[in-house]
């Protein structure tokens, strides 16, 4: 592990993105026009301020999501990840690297989103808004460890963006946004127990019903953490630096 | 043995259950060009790949520079360039430059070194994507010619040049020779294997010929190469065919 090497990444990863100006503008403006059409769809009182922080906490991941498993398939496919795999560069060099890039891009995007969340759309959070930053940015890396495990598994780019919804739709369903998780039978409410994207949506939860930081926001925040740190793991071991 | 830059015994690789590299034993001497020559298909790629270390081998070895093949030791020490240009489209020359440079430790001053050194001086801030094909094979080489690597494995690296860059790149390797640079490449240009020291002549996985260009001429009987090869092919040939 090197960090000259780590941030060479970082500063690599965001030189492409900022290269890439649509993309970028689809990465701050798609979830800033969401958040707002959200505020004038639910124009019942309380309901924005109960969704808008749900939506803030499911755009970074299903972003970062999409970002990193193309991103990694194209490292795949170019023959750019092979090249790096002769080099010194280990492979937490390569996920570090990912993870401060796509870091950095989660919190930019929150930043512009909830900055208009939280003035011209007067979302009323009980929690303070560092949380709510903290949360973005587990949600947008657990979407970012994810996706690099999938696509291990994609062989084309088509693929790999159909990764997005196999992963993320089914947690959304079950996350307890449409239907809440107490009325869920006990299959489907234990395969909700299971969703890290659960988690971060009772944490979003959790920030538009207290004041104060509460047990279960920081139960959250230990899972979403620790399901990122797994399938970064499961993602490491599919980066090999012998290939058949 | 310190004077052989890469020792090949016995090296078997299978894949997709078909045996590409059958059993094949061969050196390749320290500060010598060696030619890899053989049709499209006929296993090149994948010696090359073990011989850098990422190709999962059936059985055989190869050590490179003292070191089983893809050692840690040898990250700095071997330079692989595959035949698609491994190289990020989306980022400028100087920029794919700059941060293979920092992984692989090299001096900055060496990103504009190796720029000039393979003729694109000029293009310092073009997009890879924007350049021609071989253009970008170039941006590729100029990649495994960072730092001061000790063997150069080119898959290869002179596809779509024109003459006069062909013949510079060709001047190039033999300073890197005079240096004390082994050089590995592959070819299916016939005029190509003449400007090498040794040439290794493979068909379906197998080594038909090890030897200079002018053993090579002299034992077929024949004035070019071209002819020398086809020479061997039917000679081994008509070997089989008596053999059955």
């Amino acid at each position: 592990m090197s960090l000259t090497i780590t941030l060479a990444t970082t500063r690599r990863i965001l030189a492409q993105l900022r290269r890439d100006h649509r993309t970028l503008g689809l990465l701050i403006l798609v979830p800033s026009l969401l958040m707002v059409l959200l505020r004038y769809v639910l124009d019942a009182p309380g309901a924005f301020d109960r969704f808008g922080p749900v939506l803030m906490g499911v755009f970074p991941f299903v972003v970062m999501f999409v970002v990193t498993s193309v991103g990694t398939l194209r490292e795949r496919t170019s023959g750019t990840l092979e090249r790096l795999m002769t080099t010194p560069l280990g492979k937490l060099d390569l996920l570090l690297g990912y993870a401060l890039a796509f870091g950095v891009t989660a919190l930019v995007q929150a930043a512009v989103v909830g900055t208009i969340a939280l003035t011209w759309l007067g979302l009323d959070l009980r929690g303070p808004t560092w949380t709510l930053f903290l949360m973005t940015l587990l949600d947008g890396w657990l979407g970012m460890a994810l996706g690099l495990f999938a696509s291990a598994f994609a062989r084309t780019e088509f693929q790999a963006v159909q990764f997005m919804p196999a992963f993320a739709l089914p947690q959304l369903l079950l996350a307890g946004l449409f239907v809440p998780r107490e009325q869920m039978s006990v299959g489907l409410r234990w395969a909700s127990d299971v969703m890290p994207l659960t988690y971060a949506v009772d944490a979003m939860q959790q920030l538009t019903r207290h004041a104060d930081i509460t047990g279960t926001l920081v139960r959250d925040a230990v899972v979403i953490a620790s399901c990122m740190l797994l399938a970064l793991v499961l993602g490491a071991a599919t980066l090999r630096r012998r290939t058949a | 043995m310190a004077n052989h830059a890469v020792e090949a015994d016995g090296l078997r690789v299978v894949r997709g259950g078909r045996e590409v590299v059958r059993g094949l034993t061969f050196t390749v001497p320290q500060g010598a060009v060696v030619g890899l020559l053989g049709p499209s298909g006929c296993g090149k790629t994948t010696l090359m790949r073990a011989v850098v270390g990422v190709q999962i081998v059936a059985g055989g070895t190869v050590s490179v520079l003292g070191h089983p093949a893809g050692d840690r030791a040898l990250r700095r020490r071997v330079a692989y360039a595959t035949q698609n240009a491994a190289v990020y489209a989306d980022l400028s020359v100087r920029e794919n430059l700059r941060y293979f440079a920092s992984v692989l430790g090299a001096p900055r001053g060496d990103a504009d070194r190796v720029i000039s050194e393979v003729g694109l001086g000029g293009e310092h801030d073009r997009l890879v994507s924007g350049l021609s094909g071989g253009q970008r094979g170039r941006v590729s080489l100029a990649i495994a010619l960072l730092g001061e690597p000790e063997l150069l494995v080119l898959d290869e690296p002179t596809v779509g040049l024109d003459p006069v860059l062909r013949g510079e790149l060709w001047e190039l390797f033999h300073d890197l020779a005079g240096r004390g640079v082994t050089l590995l490449v592959s070819s299916h240009v016939m005029d190509e294997a003449s400007r090498c020291e040794r040439l290794l002549l493979m068909r379906e996985g197998e080594l038909l010929a090890d030897d200079t260009p002018e053993g090579l001429r002299a034992s077929t009987g024949t004035a070019d190469l071209e002819g020398a090869f086809l020479r061997v092919i039917q000679g081994r040939d008509q070997g089989q065919e008596a053999g059955a």
